[in-house]
């Protein structure tokens, strides 16, 4: 290895490959150290997988990690979460070793096995149950599922078992209900385009900066959410789009918004439909890409008029004359485009939300033009990163899913049980008993579940469980029979490739005996049907053949850094999103981008955008208002922490240190609330306590509860649990999803909230 | 004194704490320390429909100007890693320049 001068290396794309690509060295020497190039995909868990140098000393000790300036996607720019990433590497608290348990279940005493006891045990048990259960009583768990998916639902279905689930996610209330709209009325995936496709970025001479930019319901500065660099947002506004922010709390964003639209929580569809009547009554639309390419516009138009901008203002909360001006804003912008984020996802009724915000994106002809919503294609077709393993599940088995008879809408995307018939199935042994679970990268009694109690009784009924994670969790204690210690990404090989681009996620370190989560898959798999494994001798087999659609192997990738998928805008124009006929438009039944959805309205669902209120708010149940007066919403992102992540990691906990209820100033001195005072939030489901941070980010009617919080430094042991029942504001949300099965009131509750009394904390 | 300094747009400072991170891993200062820290002000209403939500890095006598990471031809850690790219590092007579006429723009010696 030789020293490497990094500038050596510019605008020296590939001509070879169809992708964009240079090739550049993964690894070399700097001053005594070693650096490793790689894509910081997961875990701890993060949705974007920016470019990072990984600086290792001769000990083979992680000592840095610095942002990757080649990296077109972050270029050299990194947030906290990386910044502090050795700390997680090398923090003393992580699972080095397999543990199965010495005690009874909550006790935390544990026992050092060897992965192969580990594995052989495990599958002892899953094929035990499976002989006297069926497959279908094994249910394999993730979390968010970053860098997950693919190998958890291969394991699940060579299994057998149909039953792969983000448990604890009521109503699959994250991206699940966005993407499942868009397939069934676009047949496409689409993201806010802010030039991360082309190699010269804002400056590329194909891009157009958006004239405006919609961020709805999302803080990208603190989520980076969804496979998108949340500053981009920044890079955009430096060139001079205008802002426009829908979201109830005052974020940094909003205060610098050009018009900010101070939504009340769970109203946006009522919102989103008064700003496309707006833009059809004004003749603000884009007639031609209507026309051509849309399907519905006339019954959209009708159903949008039932939204006058007076009786939204009045849903909404919002004055008219902003809904009006944010209208006329994002119409007459050419381009324009539109972020939107979990809010859209976390209402009972979010697929109607959904479908508005795509329809504003279609009248305006925003779609897959430069600057607007771009649609997004398999990175340098890394095959199988969706929907592997597939073929491996019968027909029998795989209608056997959970939830799947209830809600049609499940059988479209990607093939996840109901969590909430889920949790039922378990706990009521209808339709079928489940017997064991198999839990990685997801702690949710501490974070996603819905009444996390209702979630502790039923995976404590569940004669056994198995937990994959970096550290102990209030989940491994609670309920695991064996736990598997999980690779943090420094430690392990694979490919990034969820959006824009591919890259080798590169090992620099080996942390005790950890392995990475596709490993640990497939390891089990090997073990539980060698036969549909048979191809994957080792770890590399698995990153060869995901990989395989982009033309190289995994040694070979390593060897060109970033690759980025050239895109094409207005695919629909060149037949590349009907690949069985190379036919122009959509692949949905009209071959068009269905306003009028005739795929939901073959499931029985209004097959347009709509407004319902929330179950629980001033206008469903004003008698509750009495009681509980105050508006609720919950789990805003913060920059230090990946949900539950990241707690036990002193320089990010220390800009963090506890769980936080945001109350209005006037509010807080009408109940006697000082800063910093353990406040007690409470409704008619259950009650949690938080810190008081008394801010003019939430207005008088809303307070605002922090989600995902755990206390790793206190009694791990049950009852305690980390602390993990003290703050956790889902004891306030029921699992209550929508009539498509989607969406759920995560941030549209109502509550009360009063001191802490002494002796309570 | 250096002739060298560090040209702030804070307008566009979201307080990410970046590059506060950025430096304290670099020159592995103690937890908690930095070359370079981040005030906030605000949230509070100035007009109607207008809020002060501010965010201004100062640099610490810690700061080095990352004379090291220079001379190899390299950004400061705390400007290569600033999420909003707000930073820029060069000789203050070429920096002052730069500022004229830009609001909420903030130049560092040290
Ligand atoms: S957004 Fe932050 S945590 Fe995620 S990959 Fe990028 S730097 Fe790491
Ligand atoms: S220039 Fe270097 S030493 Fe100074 S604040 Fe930035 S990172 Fe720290
Ligand atoms: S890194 Fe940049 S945007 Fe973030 S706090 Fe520092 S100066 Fe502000």
């Amino acid at each position: 290895m030789t020293d490497f001068d990094e500038t050596e290396f510019e605008d020296d794309w590939d001509d070879e490959l169809p992708w964009i690509c240079e090739e550049k060295p993964w690894r070399w020497e700097e001053d005594g150290l070693t650096v490793t190039r790689g894509s910081s995909f997961t875990g701890p868990g993060c949705h974007d997988g920016c470019g990072v140098l990984m600086y290792t000393d001769k000990d083979g000790k992680l000592v840095k990690v610095e942002g990757d300036p080649l990296n077109t996607y972050n270029q050299g720019r990194l947030c906290i979460r990386c910044l502090a990433l050795k700390d997680v590497v090398n923090h003393p608290d992580r699972l080095h070793y397999p543990l199965k348990r010495a005690g009874e279940r909550g006790e935390n005493k544990w026992e050092r096995i060897s992965w192969d006891e580990a594995i052989a045990t495990i599958a002892e048990k899953f094929n035990a149950i499976k002989a006297e259960f069926g497959a279908e009583a094994v249910v394999f768990a993730q979390g968010t599922g970053r860098d997950i998916a693919p190998y958890l639902q291969r394991l699940a279905f060579s299994f057998g078992s149909p039953n792969y689930v983000c448990y604890g996610l009521a109503g699959n209330a994250c991206m699940i209900p966005r993407l499942s709209v868009q397939m069934m009325s676009l047949t496409a995936i689409t993201m806010p385009d802010y030039s991360q496709m082309l190699p010269d970025r804002y400056e590329d001479e194909d891009y157009a900066i958006p004239e405006c930019v919609i961020i709805w319901g999302r803080n990208p500065l603190a989520s980076n959410a969804d496979g998108n660099f949340g500053h981009w947002c920044i890079d955009a506004m430096k060139r001079g789009s205008k802002l426009v922010v829908v979201d109830p709390r005052l974020t940094w964003l909003a205060a610098q918004a050009d018009i900010w639209l101070q939504v009340r929580p769970g109203t946006d569809a009522a919102l989103a439909l008064g700003m496309l009547n707006i833009i059809i009554q004004e003749d603000l639309f884009d007639r031609d890409f209507v026309e051509l390419w849309t399907y519905g516009f006339e019954q959209l138009a009708e159903r949008a008029a039932e939204y006058p901008v007076e009786k939204v203002a009045e849903i909404t909360w919002i004055p008219a004359e902003k809904i009006l001006a944010a209208a006329r804003m994002y119409a007459k912008a050419k381009p324009a485009l539109i972020e939107w984020g979990v809010a859209v996802d976390m209402t009972k009724e979010s697929v109607p939300i959904t479908h508005a915000i795509n329809c504003l994106v279609n009248i305006t002809g925003n779609l897959d033009v430069p600057g607007g919503n771009v649609i997004t294609e398999l990175a340098c077709n890394v095959s199988g990163y969706y929907g592997w393993g597939n073929e491996l599940i019968s027909r029998e088995q795989f209608e056997k899913r959970i939830g799947m008879d209830k809600y049609p809408m499940l059988r479209y995307g990607i093939p996840l049980a109901s969590p909430d018939e889920m949790c039922d199935a378990i706990l009521t042994d209808k339709p079928y008993p489940i017997k064991a679970m198999w839990v990685q990268a997801n702690n949710p009694i501490a974070c996603m579940a819905a009444d996390p109690k209702k979630t502790y009784d039923s995976m404590k009924k569940l004669d056994f469980v198995v937990v994959v994670d970096l550290f102990h969790t209030p989940t491994t204690i609670a309920f695991a029979d064996i736990v598997l210690p999980a690779a943090a990404f420094p430690e392990r090989n694979g490919v990034r490739a969820v959006f824009y681009y591919a890259q080798c996620i590169n090992q620099a370190v080996q942390i005790g005996e950890t392995k990475g989560d596709a490993e640990i898959c497939r390891l089990l798999g090997k073990a539980l049907n060698p036969e549909a494994w048979e191809p994957y001798e080792s770890e590399m087999d698995v990153w060869d053949d995901l990989g395989a659609g982009s033309g190289l192997t995994f040694e070979e990738m390593r060897n060109y850094g970033q690759m980025i998928h050239p895109n094409i805008y207005r695919k629909y124009e060149e037949g590349r999103l009907r690949a069985y006929d190379d036919a122009p438009g959509f692949n949905t039944p009209t071959g068009r981008a269905e306003m009028y959805s005739t795929v939901m309205e073959g499931y029985g669902l209004d097959p347009l955008p709509y407004y319902e209120e929330p179950p629980e708010s001033p206008y469903s149940t004003p008698e509750l208002m009495e009681e509980y007066p105050l508006i609720l919403t919950t789990g805003a992102r913060q920059v230090a922490f990946f949900h539950s992540e990241h707690r036990q990691i002193p320089s990010l906990r220390a800009t963090y240190p506890y769980p936080q209820i945001e109350i209005n100033p006037e509010v807080a001195k009408e109940y006697g609330i000082e800063q910093g005072d353990w406040v007690w939030i409470e409704n008619s489901f259950g009650r949690c306590q938080q810190k008081a941070n008394i801010t003019n980010v939430v207005p008088k009617w809303l307070v605002h509860a922090d989600h995902g919080w755990w206390f790793p430094e206190e009694e791990a042991a049950e009852p305690h649990l980390f602390g993990v029942f003290k703050s956790n504001v889902n004891q306030l949300v029921p699992y209550n999803c929508g009539r498509s099965g989607f969406g759920n009131s995560y941030k549209t509750m109502i509550c009360k909230i009063y001191k802490v009394k002494e002796g309570e904390v | 004194m250096s002739e060298y300094g560090l040209l702030i747009d804070y307008k566009y400072c979201t307080g990410c704490l970046s590059c506060d991170f950025a430096c304290n891993q670099e020159h592995g200062f103690p937890l908690g320390q930095s070359g370079i820290k981040v005030a906030q002000f605000g949230p509070w209403e100035i007009d109607t429909d207008k809020y002060e939500y501010l965010f201004v890095p100062a640099l610490t006598e810690l700061c080095t100007l990352c004379s090291q990471r220079v001379e190899k031809g390299k950004q400061p850690a705390c400007v290569q890693h600033c999420q909003s790219l707000v930073m820029t590092y060069g000789r203050i007579e070429d920096l002052a320049k730069q500022m004229v006429g830009k609001p909420k723009h903030v130049l560092y010696s040290r």
